[in-house]
């Protein structure tokens, strides 16, 4: 039991270690003049000297190995450095953004997962008929929809033609993030909420109802209804855990994915979340940023899964929570 | 066996078909059941007999009204001399007429073993659930320790005894045993049939739904075999002997004779403490 835990917890170290490694790499590769990002359009009014005093400070001319072991030194120490273009520490950047994408994938997440269940187990209780088509025809459709071009296109419906709803923000233009209040910050988290839920929903569908089909043709299902089992009571009592499962592990797992959705949600509705520093950091090169955010992003994902674990094992008594 | 009594099961030209429909919207019907006879008296094992396809499942899920929605269903289905509609099956499931499956497999994974035995007891409308379910249970050998576990956590022979509690529930006086016994090792294939004896001792009838012509001889009164959708022959335990010599119909023999040795022996059956009642 005890050399198990300490097998998962190895795993997950390696795994934040393989992924800062991998993202630093990558950084390092990648052909962006970090400073020429970071002065952008000042770089004519900005000599030579002074870049390199940037590039200095900023410690760009050591070699990489050595870079990168200074920052995983303080890391240990809890510091996980200066963001480059925010001029503030990453602890705070990140703290600011993941409570305005927290909000955001926090609603996503849930109602892809309430929606998505409830949808699945209706097209499965009916499966083969027009509602199970019609169900399973929208999850298909959604699953092969890029997210970025649903957000557009609820943007032109619901903000452009009808009116409804801001173009873009977490709050409206010319209010400082704290002024605002919580119905306008609800207004604002609309759209990019019910992109991310619309796509969310399809997996959760799909999976749900297949899993509701098997159930129905098991064998258990069978004996209930012969015990004078009615639909209701056959839902209820039989089919809601037994269908759970994929839809529990499932949506537990695809907090990676909500991740990389938000990314481009944020993108469209230029929300000032964690995906809309993850791009600007990637573009400007912020290593320290982007990697702080590509460590937090791998732990939570994996906590999720470690969640998803628990939360099977308490539906289904067979799953086990480790292993 | 008293056949001048009221049949605790009629079934009488019973045909069962399946409506597909392929890509677009093409329909095709599938004919499954032809036209089955079965008859069931109160204290007789019937064995309905037949290859994988026969059919003979089918008749069994008629009878609990467990056919899917797209079955169409035709044919009379009578219970004591009374007439039974699709509402009707469906009221006497759980009561009068109960499926004993055989497998863990009839038991939600998901559900404690008392959780299930007490809906058992709620859905046969026991007047104090709890009771119940725990009275079936110890009556079965199973203390409350058994209660609080899953199905997989059950060897066969408790998952048995637990599936015989839940069948049991309502005082069925028309047990339908569906492949009861395919997987099983020889002595709990034994114990299985020996429970249903016990069942048709008491007084139900039982209906033995399987491929294994000799276990049904075994254990039934009566064989009847099914066919491509038809019961093609009904004949009484006895003359399965020998050679088949007193088997009339050629399907009838050929079952027979399919069986390891002209000459096999029909095992008597040890009657052990029951698990299944």
């Amino acid at each position: 039991m005890l050399g198990r835990v300490l097998l998962r917890a190895l795993r997950v170290v390696s795994l934040v270690v393989a992924v800062v490694v991998g993202s630093f790499w990558l950084m390092s590769a990648s052909p962006v003049d970090p400073v020429q990002a970071y002065v952008g359009a000042d770089a004519a009014s900005i000599g030579s000297e002074q870049r390199e005093q940037i590039a200095e400070r900023w410690g760009l001319n050591d070699p990489p190995l050595e870079r990168f072991a200074a920052w995983a030194g303080n890391v240990f120490t809890g510091d996980l450095g200066q963001s480059q273009i925010y001029g503030e520490p990453v602890v705070v950047v990140l703290a600011d953004r993941a409570a305005a994408s927290l909000a955001l994938m926090t609603t996503a997440w849930v109602l892809s997962g309430v929606f998505g269940f409830a949808m699945g187990l209706l097209a499965g209780m009916r499966a083969g008929t027009w509602v199970d088509r019609a169900l399973s025809w929208w999850a298909y459709l959604l699953a092969s929809a890029p997210t970025f071009w649903v957000g557009l296109l609820l943007l032109y419906v619901f903000s452009v033609a009808l009116g409804w709803t801001p173009v873009g923000g977490a709050v409206p233009t010319g209010t400082l993030p704290g002024e605002a209040s919580l119905l306008e910050r609800v207004h604002h988290l609309l759209l990019p909420a019910a992109t991310l839920s619309l796509i969310g929903v399809a997996p959760v569908l799909l999976h749900t109802r297949q899993a509701v089909v098997e159930v129905m043709a098991s064998d258990y299902v069978a004996f209930a209804r012969s015990q004078g089992e009615q639909p209701f009571g056959l839902v209820l009592h039989r089919v809601l855990r037994n269908a759970a499962a994929p839809a529990v592990v499932l949506q537990f797992a695809s907090i990676g994915e909500l991740f990389g959705g938000s990314l481009l949600a944020e993108q469209v509705f230029t929300y000032p979340g964690l995906g809309e520093a993850t791009t600007q950091a990637a573009l400007r090169q912020d290593v320290p940023l982007l990697l702080g955010i590509a460590m937090v992003t791998a732990l939570i994902v994996l906590t999720g899964n470690a969640f998803g674990r628990v939360v099977h094992h308490a539906v289904d008594p067979r799953a086990s929570v480790l292993a | 066996m008293s056949t001048a009594a009221v049949p605790v099961l009629e079934v009488a030209d019973l045909r069962v078909s399946f409506v597909q429909y392929e890509r677009g919207l093409r329909r095709r019907v599938i004919d499954a059941v032809l036209g089955m006879d079965l008859t069931v008296h109160p204290g007789e094992v019937v064995a309905l007999v037949g290859a994988s396809g026969a059919g003979k499942s089918l008749l069994g899920h008629a009878v609990l009204s467990l056919l899917p929605p797209n079955a169409r269903c035709s044919g009379v289905v009578r219970h004591l001399g009374r007439e039974l509609d699709v509402s009707a099956r469906r009221e006497l499931a759980g009561h009068e007429v109960v499926l004993l499956p055989q497998g863990v497999s009839a038991l939600d994974p998901t559900t404690s073993v008392g959780g299930q035995v007490r809906r058992a007891a709620r859905l046969a409308d026991a007047p104090n659930a709890r009771a119940a379910a725990r009275g079936a249970l110890v009556r079965r050998g199973l203390d409350e320790t058994v209660d609080r576990r899953y199905p997989h956590q059950l060897s066969g022979g408790m998952a048995r005894r637990v599936i015989g509690a839940i069948a049991g529930m309502g005082h069925p006086s028309l047990v339908i045993a569906d492949e009861p016994t395919p997987g099983l090792h020889p002595t709990a294939v034994t114990e299985a049939l020996a429970g249903l004896r016990r069942l048709a001792d008491d007084g139900a009838g039982v209906v033995l739904i399987t491929h294994e012509l000799r276990g049904a001889i075994a254990v039934a009164d009566r064989v009847v075999v099914a066919h491509r959708g038809r019961t093609v022959d009904e004949a009484p335990v006895a003359d399965f002997a020998g050679t088949g010599g007193r088997l009339t119909h050629p399907y009838t023999r050929a079952l027979w004779q399919a069986l390891p040795g002209h000459g096999f022996t029909v095992p008597s059956v040890p009657v052990p403490d029951l698990e299944v009642s």
